[in-house]
């Protein structure tokens, strides 16, 4: 289940506490069968919205892989929605400049819940090779993105299998990747103290502040 | 390309009538050049475009470049193109800089803008301001165009960095701290 | 109530069609003021996708701005490569060899097919004939295909070194390339059948976004679109650069001026570019693929275990790179677009100085106004398509 999805049922519930938030956890981590064909109907049925920045946008939808080779039919993601607030899927094709970061950040908020963001391409996903004053060095400096595809341009086929990830992820059932290949399971490193905990005080008064400043 | 004597020939004609705006003339790769003092641009790009036997219509490209250790700083160059004879010629206009003399820090060069001569300047002129904070005297709407109307600095000066961030692994920092 | 009515039909509203359009072919706002559904006046805003290309170009040796500069107008990166590799041919003053100049020639013309066909598909799904993007991608895959089989990359292939290309083609090209040749004219018939008599495609297009030939003088407009306007001006044909006067190829000129003009130039174009390939494929010379000099180009890697002064120059040129004296050049190519020029300012130093390119969308931009003002905002739409910006280039 996705962590903001868990937050908002523990903040309608009230508060939780010790054994009974330990059980509620466990209750949520073991999925139910309706929320398991939740999962499976919104990943076989994601709108991507027809969102193109530069180079990435001729070789990834919504171009290429819309186009009959590389189909995204098959996922059932071939309808384009031009307006954010009916699109699920958000793809950053292409490098956000200075001046193009606040646009692509007004449309993911109009986005309606749930919705995912890939980030396709090296651009957007660490400021590609373009480390300069006029690129945004990655689109995680704005945005929370769910997968990024390497590539510049990555090929239809890396975005189709990014876009797999992207559906494993909806239904509930993450890729571990490579640690899972390798055994590797305990080496992430992760910014707070884990999947499912709470923002840092800081960091909680800088969404707040953000929130404020684009609704305003 | 007009070659020597023709260039020598158009200088000669130049200085007639506007005496003291060529400063030089040279041959770069095939490509003729005018030098000339920025601050009678507009009169020799004029005659350029208009008198017989030249011709010079067709600007194809404006922009300029920053010569930063040598002084005057700036010149803008203009591609001319004559699409009838099939020349082309470039006129460099030598600009230098305000604030390294001495004077407000603040004051950015000046040259005339040719938009009335050849329409197709004004975004470009517009870019060139953008990158270079140099202004167009005349220019119907000279304001930022690629970069954020709000941006403070001339990125393509030589002495404005480059940005970006620079790129630590993880093995490194937990190694070399 | 009078007085209501009147102010209702004469009001002007200022309407912003967003850098997130489906119809602005990449980043593009435009500000327009409408009375109705009349355009008043139109502004475009631009720098959504500014990257600060010349600006990194300044920091890199001159052979890793190649990647930089294709990825400008990300369409055409051939020709970005040809005119940055021109350029500084021209400054060290260094021969390419015959075959490289055939090889570019070939992949700059398939380019030429690549980008017409991914405007075609984009501005039949901008008017509403949405069946020609699928159509015109089947062909533009077969193009990319020959791109990854010579060069390893679809896109963005850095293939043009400074000196000729960088490797030679593949044993499997030539023949998978005469199919393509071979299949080319009659897919474009194919596009024709499908939009030349299609009632909705022409009264969407004809007579219409039209400027005069010397209005797009003035304004610096080049390319396909002052072609169509009836002046037969080609870089191609004026300036023979990269061997284009051995290659017998006509140039497509419309008459009005109009956007069926211009949908018709740029498919005759198609048909001409075919035609190029196939002279350069059946004269193609044999010889090396790129220049001898070893102070500029790589040497072979086969020499490498063997020569020593090879193994030098291989060091000197990947570690620090060619020194090109001071020097400043204009060289201008015809793109898809227009002319693109390429300056380059070089101080002595192993990296330019500045590099700035003249782009064919940035200057063609400005016409847009003209042509859309005083008429529907649909045909707006329509103009935009046929203008074929690619932002990219324009904000480089």
């Amino acid at each position: 289940m996705r962590d903001r999805q868990l937050r908002a049922r523990d903040m309608l519930r009230g508060d939780l506490e010790g054994e009974e938030l330990e059980r509620f956890v466990e209750e949520k981590v073991v999925m139910t069968n309706f929320e398991k064909m939740l999962g499976w109907a919104r990943s076989n049925s994601v709108f991507p919205l027809t969102f193109g920045l530069a180079c990435c946008a001729i070789e990834g939808i919504p171009m290429a892989a819309v186009t009959a080779r590389y189909d995204i039919a098959r996922f059932g993601a071939e309808a384009g929605r031009a307006s954010p607030r009916q699109a699920d899927l958000i793809i950053l094709s292409g490098r956000v400049s200075i001046k193009m970061a606040p646009v692509v950040r007004r449309l993911y908020d109009q986005m309606l819940e749930p919705k995912w963001a890939i980030s396709m391409g090296a651009c957007s996903s660490s400021g590609g090779m373009f480390s300069n004053y006029a690129v945004v060095q990655g689109a995680d400096k704005f945005m929370p993105i769910d997968i990024h595809v390497p590539g510049c341009p990555p090929r239809p086929e890396a975005v189709l299998y990014g876009f797999n990830k992207l559906q494993r992820k909806i239904q509930g059932n993450p890729d571990q990747g490579w640690r899972q290949r390798y055994n590797a399971a305990g080496t992430e490193e992760w910014a707070r103290g884990g999947p499912r905990s709470e923002p840092s005080p800081e960091a909680a008064e800088a969404y707040e502040v953000a929130r404020g400043l684009i609704r305003a | 390309m007009p070659d020597a004597p023709g260039l020598e020939l158009i200088r000669g004609e130049i200085e007639q009538d506007h005496p003291g705006a060529v400063l030089d003339t040279g041959f770069a790769q095939e490509r003729a050049v005018l030098v000339v003092d920025s601050a009678q641009v507009l009169p020799v790009l004029r005659w350029l475009r208009d008198s017989p036997g030249h011709e010079y219509r067709f600007l194809s490209s404006l922009h300029a470049a920053d010569y930063l250790p040598a002084s005057p700083r700036f010149a803008i160059h203009y591609e001319l193109l004559n699409r009838d004879r099939v020349e082309r010629l470039r006129v460099k206009a030598l600009l230098a800089d305000p604030s390294s003399a001495g004077g407000a820090t603040e004051a950015l060069p000046e040259v005339d803008s040719c938009v009335e001569l050849f329409p197709t300047a004004d975004f470009q002129e517009r870019e060139v301001f953008d990158f270079f904070g140099i202004v167009f005297r005349g220019h119907p709407d000279l304001t930022r165009i690629l970069l954020p109307e709000d941006y403070v600095g001339w990125p393509q000066r030589r002495d404005f960095p480059v940005g970006g961030e620079p790129v630590t692994f993880t093995h490194s920092e937990r190694r070399y701290g | 109530m009078a007085e209501l009515t009147a102010d209702r039909t004469t009001e002007v509203m200022t309407v912003n069609i967003g850098p997130h359009h489906p119809a602005t072919h990449g980043v593009l706002r435009l500000v327009v003021d409408l009375e109705g559904e009349v355009v008043r006046d139109l502004e475009p805003v631009i720098g959504y996708v500014h990257t600060g290309i010349e600006k990194s170009c300044e920091n890199h040796p001159y052979w890793k701005v190649i990647p930089f500069v294709e990825r400008m107008d990300y369409l055409s990166y051939f020709f970005q490569m040809e005119a940055y590799c021109g350029a500084v041919e021209r400054l060290i003053e260094l021969e390419i060899p015959p075959r490289a100049k055939y090889l570019r020639t070939i992949f700059l013309e398939l380019n030429r097919i690549h980008s017409h066909l991914v405007w075609l598909g984009t501005t039949g799904l901008d008017l509403g004939a949405i069946s020609m993007l699928w159509y015109c991608f089947r062909e533009r895959d077969k193009i990319l295909d020959l791109f990854e089989m010579a060069a390893g990359q679809r896109m963005h292939t850095r293939y043009f070194q400074v000196g000729g290309v960088i490797e030679d083609i593949p044993l499997g090209f030539e023949k998978k390339l005469r199919e393509f040749i071979a299949d080319m004219p009659v897919r474009v018939a194919q596009y024709e059948a499908l939009l030349d008599r299609n009632e909705i495609f022409l009264s969407r297009t004809k007579n219409v976004g039209i400027v005069s030939r010397e209005r797009l003088l003035e304004l610096g407009v080049t390319g396909p679109l002052l072609r169509a306007a009836g002046e037969p001006w080609d870089l191609r044909k004026a300036f023979d650069y990269l061997s284009y006067s051995d290659f017998d190829f006509k140039i497509p000129v419309g008459t009005v001026g109009d956007n069926y003009d211009r949908y018709r130039v740029r498919l005759a174009e198609m048909v001409e570019s075919t035609r190029i390939v196939e002279q350069a494929l059946d004269g193609l010379p044999e010889g090396p693929h790129i220049a001898d000099d070893r102070k500029y180009v790589l040497p072979p890697r086969s020499e490498l275990p063997v020569s020593m002064e090879a193994l030098i120059h291989h060091f000197k040129l990947v570690t620090e790179g060619y020194r090109v004296g001071p020097g400043e050049v204009y060289y201008a190519i015809e793109s898809p677009r227009g002319e693109l020029g390429c300056f380059v300012l070089a101080d002595g130093s192993s990296k330019p100085a500045r590099v700035h390119f003249r782009d064919p969308s940035f200057v063609n931009l400005q016409a847009f106004r003209d042509m859309s003002v005083g008429s529907y905002i649909a045909d707006m739409i329509a103009s935009l398509g046929m203008l074929d910006p690619i932002l990219g280039g324009v904000d480089r």
